[in-house]
């Protein structure tokens, strides 16, 4: 057992899984010699090579691309954008060509497409950007985002592991923040998974990535007033863990939807649909949504905590919700 | 009429030219097989043309070796054909019978096949191929195979940022690879002069430091044996290479397109140059084909497309339930996913992977967590045989003769 920070997490599950797999490459912006933006990929190069550490030019189609066509010879690629804000140079590869291989002419792609995600740490709005839907409305992906140290590292592996391509975001605000122990040796976690953070009684409180945290901080504030949320952990969010979902909304009989993307086609709208799909007699009140703002992330600290949700915002809506 | 006999007699056996002739033959004869069937509202979507571009897909294609990767474009049905695809996979995937490679998933030539043929995909976005057949050259290095991987793209598809992204990493990381640029004049209705300002397409490999050839794309001996040189380079290591085969797209973008745009001379003038045709002359005149051998390769041209029309026309069309299913990759028992090492893989693994800086600069590594003036500088180059050397291969290097093009250049609006 050893106490490690999120980003450590990132950087052993790509050093065990290349110790033990030499199909397993990294490829992506100064990944090698400076060990990647945030130090993710820092010795690697030293211990695997240029062969298995592969710096490239700044062209995200072409990373994508050549990570794809390494996958058709049986490796197992990691692309690293060096901000995920710039996956969506490559959008066009990563949704026409990657996604649909398998189900159009049975060619699987196993890889992993990882990157730095999200607010909260001044970025900007380039540096800043939750992206996930753009890719959770292509069929053919996985999406995994991760809120803890040990399931970063874990679900890392099970993504690398995986025959198909995954998306991998890495919420930027919890690489050094966060502290978990974890144990040693070799472990995963399932994708498609969801996980019950806090078990509660009143009503069901649905988020991932860094928002996990400020929804359990919210949770601890409505005990103080009686209020027992439950807080599930999506970590996955294609393909979405349904049974997780509907089972703790069945018992709960309300949903509060919290992420850190904005509003408009976030999966918070997703899981409304699907909650009238499937759970509609069983709801007690409206779905309600604690997102981001409709507008893109803003640099001015005033402003971005203005954009983001807060653990204030999150308490406020559930505690309307569980007027109902 | 240029004479493409004198140059390239006796470099070819007469085998590879009959080769070269027959599937050249067979190329046109599956497109015209599938134009009739169009006429009968038997292909569902659209259908694509290479009409006079036959002898740059079977040409280059015939460069190949079987363990070698290809990604045909739209109309690189002869490539297909030369690397084995039997005609019905072609018939069946236009026609979105359930018997087709995808199942009636895509249509045209969008199938690949990873296992034994080594052809990946294309999809409908020009460029996207040039990256992923770059990682496919770059992986087979990796694992020690030899391979060189090729592709297709047109003038169009020349101008796609994807095109230079693909190209410039192929060239930074010297990857065994070799791209088809098919100048075949037009881009749907807009000419290449409006396209691209330049004379001459090949130039864009300079941008990238790579090898690049000129061919007369209708001469099929020229492009292969220029493919088989490229094809060579690439996998001795001299990094990608670009051929530039000027042709001619005779009919429209696709059968709905009439192609009024394309002025009568220019037409005219590829017309009389057809691929086919100055294939054949040459070998009746040089008698390596008789009218004998002529007549029993037809025949068995003929009674080839008959059965594998029959067998397209006759198969079902995939039954609604099997839309479901397949989106992912559900493990083992879907695709083994093995690698196939062809070197030592203690190679690939620690110690024997880690790398030793190969330099110490003077003057480097002033930061603080630095070791000063010692600090080791790594070299990136990702051969190690390559390391040190200065690759003569980036010289650009074109064949001498230019093809006459001049009344076909007077083609723009």
């Amino acid at each position: 057992m050893a106490v490690i920070t999120f980003l450590e997490a990132i950087k052993q599950a790509m050093f065990e899984e290349m110790a033990a797999d030499p199909s397993v490459v990294l490829i992506g912006e100064d990944v090698g010699v400076y060990g990647g933006a945030f130090k993710t990929s820092e010795g690697l190069l030293e211990k695997f090579g240029w062969e298995r550490v592969i710096d490239t030019p700044i062209s995200e189609s072409a990373i994508i691309g050549a990570a794809c066509g390494m996958s058709y010879l049986g490796l197992r690629p990691i692309a690293e954008m060096q901000f995920i804000d710039f996956i969506v140079c490559a959008f066009n590869q990563i949704t026409n060509f990657v996604a649909k291989g398998h189900y159009l002419w049975n060619a699987p792609a196993p890889m992993v497409i990882r990157g730095p995600s999200g607010g909260g740490v001044h970025g900007g709005p380039f540096h800043s950007a939750n992206p996930e839907m753009y890719f959770v409305h292509t069929p053919g992906l996985k999406v995994v985002y991760p809120s803890t140290p040990y399931d970063a590292k874990g679900l890392l592996k099970a993504s690398i592991r995986d025959n198909n391509p995954v998306l991998f975001f890495e919420h930027k605000f919890l690489y050094r923040r966060l502290k978990e122990e974890i144990p040693a040796g070799d472990y995963t976690v399932p994708l498609g998974k969801a996980v019950v953070r806090r078990a509660g009684r009143h009503l069901t409180i649905l988020s991932y990535a860094a928002m996990m945290h400020t929804s359990l901080e919210a949770a601890e504030a409505l005990a103080k007033e009686g209020i027992d949320a439950e807080v599930i952990d999506l970590r996955t969010l294609l393909p979405l863990d349904e049974e997780t979902i509907l089972q703790s909304v069945k018992k709960t009989n309300k949903c509060l939807v919290v992420h850190e993307d904005t509003k408009t086609g976030g999966i918070a709208g997703e899981i409304t649909a699907l909650l009238c799909e499937k759970a509609f007699l069983e709801l007690d009140g409206p779905v309600l949504r604690v997102t981001s703002l409709d507008t893109p992330v803003p640099y001015a600290p005033t402003l971005e905590a203005a954009f983001l949700p807060s653990a204030r915002k999150v308490f406020a809506a559930a505690k309307e919700l569980a007027r109902y | 009429m240029p004479a493409i006999e004198s140059r390239r007699k006796g470099k070819l056996t007469r085998q590879q030219y009959l080769d070269l002739y027959y599937y050249m033959r067979l190329n046109r004869e599956v497109e015209e097989t599938m134009t009739r069937l169009f006429r009968q509202n038997k292909i569902v979507g659209g259908l694509y043309s290479s009409l006079g571009q036959e002898a740059i897909s079977v040409g280059t294609a015939y460069a190949l070796e079987k363990r070698d990767w290809m990604a045909p474009m739209i109309r690189n049905i002869g490539a297909l054909l030369v690397k084995g695809v039997p005609p019905r996979d072609i018939f069946t995937q236009h026609m979105a019978k359930y018997t087709s490679p995808t199942k009636g998933r895509d249509g045209t030539s969008h199938f690949g096949d990873l296992e034994n043929l080594h052809i990946v995909s294309p999809i409908s976005m020009l460029g996207d191929l040039i990256p992923v057949m770059t990682g496919a050259a770059m992986g087979g290095r990796y694992l020690g195979q030899k391979i060189v991987t090729m592709t297709w793209i047109g003038d169009g598809g020349s101008s796609t940022g994807v095109f230079h992204e693909g190209l410039n990493l192929a060239a930074s990381q010297r990857a065994p690879f070799v791209l088809i640029l098919e100048n075949n004049q037009w881009a749907y209705s807009t000419p290449v002069r409006r396209q691209v300002p330049l004379e001459n397409l090949a130039d864009r490999a300079k941008a990238y430091g790579i090898a690049s050839y000129i061919v007369d794309g209708n001469d099929v001996a020229e492009v292969y044996s220029t493919a088989k040189e490229a094809v060579e380079r690439a996998r001795a290591g001299e990094g990608p290479i670009l051929i530039e085969a000027k042709t001619f797209r005779r009919h429209g973008h696709a059968q709905h397109d009439p192609a009024e745009y394309i002025p009568k001379e220019q037409r005219e003038f590829w017309e009389k140059r057809d691929p086919i045709s100055l294939c054949e002359a040459f070998l009746l005149k040089e008698k390596l084909l008789d009218a004998n051998g002529k007549k029993e390769m037809e025949a068995k041209l003929t009674s080839l497309l008959e059965k594998e029309r029959e067998f397209a026309e006759n198969s079902p069309m995939p039954p609604e339930e099997t839309v479901h299913g397949g989106i992912y990759c559900s493990g083992d028992e879907c695709h083994k996913i093995r690698a196939k090492w062809e070197r030592p893989i203690a190679e690939m693994m620690p110690p024997k992977s880690s790398v030793e800086p190969v330099w110490t600069v003077e003057g480097f590594g002033q930061g603080k967590r630095s070791a000063g003036k010692n600090s080791p500088i790594h070299f990136g180059d990702v051969q190690t045989e390559h390391k040190t050397q200065q690759p003569k291969g980036r010289a650009v290097k074109k064949s001498e003769k230019k093809p006459a093009m001049k009344s076909a250049k007077k083609g723009g609006r």
